[in-house]
């Protein structure tokens, strides 16, 4: 592993039953960069990522996580990367607080630090005044920002964002992109971040993967693609141009 | 364990603050009260004016006061805890996309079962204790004797036997809750079960046993026998079957075999009608220990069969 490399896959390839769903996919994130992973529905994004936290095995590859992997001891793992799901759900009847205590006793944090912590997210993502209330009252916006605090109880070095965004209003999307921003500042978090918002990952990303029917299409950063794909001497490009032409031609 | 704790206690609070687990505690309760109601009733008037018997006290649990006694109730309606408490456990998280969170906590993916499995069973636990408690005191009032320090042991085993048979059917639920994506689905798949084991299986054991057997007359002890036999070896394929002859026979002393008259041996014949006294606990135990070992053996291997499908599963279809 390279140094400032946190995340590195070599050959990693799933096969459900016949599917094949991620197909020799190479990968390199680097420490401390917001890393922007693109691609259509189905393209083997969310399956990449459940590789990267030990949740399923590769059928063949290999996958190291700061130089741990995943398969072997998905405990370690688990505790330095933060995951927010697709489609996240909640218990309901939970309140704000009541969910995150419970995501903090699941990491077996000491009961001081999960206070902090919890306070500290609330803040963070803006909900320390409906923390009262029950998670089933909550708009979509509202949990989406919940799921990001719990992914911040687990202060953790490496962060998983699978669609954040989704199915947010405008508002709420840029809302979401800033503190997402900010937070991987401030604590100095790696951030994979997989999205079909372009234009918003074009604002934060620092490097690019673009992923189609399982295969890595083109990595690097927006200016390296750009010319890449549109040719050498673009300046004023969109993310958009980049996805597309690649989309078209895979 | 890490990370059982968190669960148990998430688990526990979700249970007792349920709508579910309030409806299933008043109903059994006050089944159970009446019951105990009616065959208090009964005892105190067949008491009165006759010196006391041995081990009245314990009749509050076997004599059927209007339609069945208490360790029929629960042999019968047991399940049913078990069930609703277990049918939609994995499932229903998988369905609110809670599963994936918890499983991207650092804990292992079993911990997430015997979390829920633990709770489980503290609430049936709970359940059981507090109803045999509520009997007990209103028995005591009611008829007025104290059970004896023999009487408290096997009120012990028996609630021991009842949490370790409703403990099987929560895990049968939890399984059906693993293999099946919805939660409709896996509810009525266990409750087909439950009714094929509790209605239909002593009725098919007849019908089976009457059909292989040539169609004989009372003299032909043989067939008679053999008869009894088929009879009874189907209808032990039922956890129930073995529940309740396991906890009838530990609740009434007076019982010494679990074997039906036309199966008894000549000795077992004869031994029954010299010793009439009542049964110490431990040969009580010892006559149904392989009724207690079966239904402990069905409950790990149902928990086993669970653990081995949820551990299969790919997380992509959690």
């Amino acid at each position: 592993m390279e140094i400032g490399t946190v995340i590195e896959t070599k050959e990693l390839t799933k096969i459900y039953n016949t599917q094949v769903a991620v197909d020799h996919l190479s990968l390199n994130i680097r420490r401390g960069e917001i890393f922007g992973f693109l691609g259509p529905n189905g393209a083997g994004k969310t399956t990449t990522l459940l590789m990267l936290l030990g949740l399923t095995e590769p059928s063949s590859g290999k996958v190291r996580v700061l130089d741990v992997e995943p398969t072997r001891n998905p405990i370690k793992v688990k505790k330095i990367i933060g995951y927010l799901p697709e489609n996240i759900g909640f218990y309901r009847d939970l309140n704000a607080r009541q969910m995150l205590q419970f995501i903090a006793d699941l990491n077996q944090l000491p009961m001081v630090v999960a206070g902090e912590r919890i306070e500290y997210a609330l803040k963070e993502v803006g909900l320390i005044e409906e923390a009262g209330k029950k998670i089933g009252a909550y708009s979509r916006g509202m949990r989406q920002r919940l799921g990001i605090a719990e992914v911040l109880i687990k202060d953790p070095q490496i962060v998983f964002l699978d669609e954040p965004t989704l199915g947010l209003d405008p508002d709420a999307t840029n809302r979401m992109i800033e503190l997402i921003q900010s937070v991987s500042e401030k604590k100095e978090m790696t951030v994979i971040l997989s999205s079909h918002f372009l234009h918003q990952a074009q604002k934060i990303c620092d490097r690019v993967g673009i992923m189609i029917k399982g295969k890595m299409v083109a990595q690097g950063s927006m200016d390296h693609l750009a010319e890449e794909a549109l040719g050498i001497g673009t300046k004023d490009y969109a993310l958009e141009e980049i996805y597309m032409k690649y989309f078209r031609e895979g | 364990m890490y990370g059982v704790n968190a669960i148990l206690k998430k688990e526990l609070s979700d249970h007792f603050g349920s709508y579910r687990f309030i409806i299933l505690f008043g109903l059994i309760a006050m089944v159970s009260l009446i019951t105990v109601y009616m065959v208090g009733l009964e005892i105190k008037q067949n008491i009165e004016g006759v010196a006391t018997p041995k081990h009245i006290f314990l009749l509050l649990f076997t004599s059927s006061g209007v339609m069945f006694s208490l360790t029929e109730f629960v042999g019968f309606f047991g399940p049913l805890i078990g069930l609703i408490l277990g049918f939609d456990t994995i499932n229903r998280e998988r369905n609110d996309g809670t599963l994936s969170k918890l499983l991207s906590q650092p804990i292992y993916r079993d911990t997430v079962l015997n979390g829920k499995f633990l709770a489980g069973v503290s609430v049936i636990t709970v359940m059981m204790c507090s109803i045999v408690l509520v009997i007990t005191g209103l028995g005591l009032s009611m008829v007025g004797v104290i059970p004896g320090l023999e009487g408290v042991w096997r009120i012990g085993v028996y609630l021991i036997i009842s949490i370790v048979y409703i403990s099987f059917w929560l895990c049968l639920a939890m399984l059906f809750s693993i293999l099946f994506p919805s939660v409709v689905t896996s509810a009525l798949s266990a409750i087909a079960v439950w009714i094929f084991f509790s209605f239909f299986l002593p009725l098919g054991a007849n019908a089976v046993a009457n059909a292989v057997t040539p169609e004989v007359g009372l003299s032909n002890a043989d067939a008679q026998l053999q008869r009894a036999r088929i009879e009874k070896g189907i209808s032990l394929i039922s956890p129930k079957q073995l529940y309740e002859d396991s906890t009838i026979t530990i609740i009434n002393p007076m019982r010494k075999t679990n074997h039906s008259f036309v199966r008894m041996g000549v000795l077992e014949k004869i031994s029954l009608s010299r010793f009439s006294g009542p049964l110490p606990l431990s040969q009580s135990i010892l006559v149904v220990m392989p009724y207690i070992a079966s239904l402990l053996a069905i409950t790990i291997m149902c928990f086993a069969i669970s653990y081995i499908a949820f551990m299969r599963q790919e997380i992509r279809s959690l």
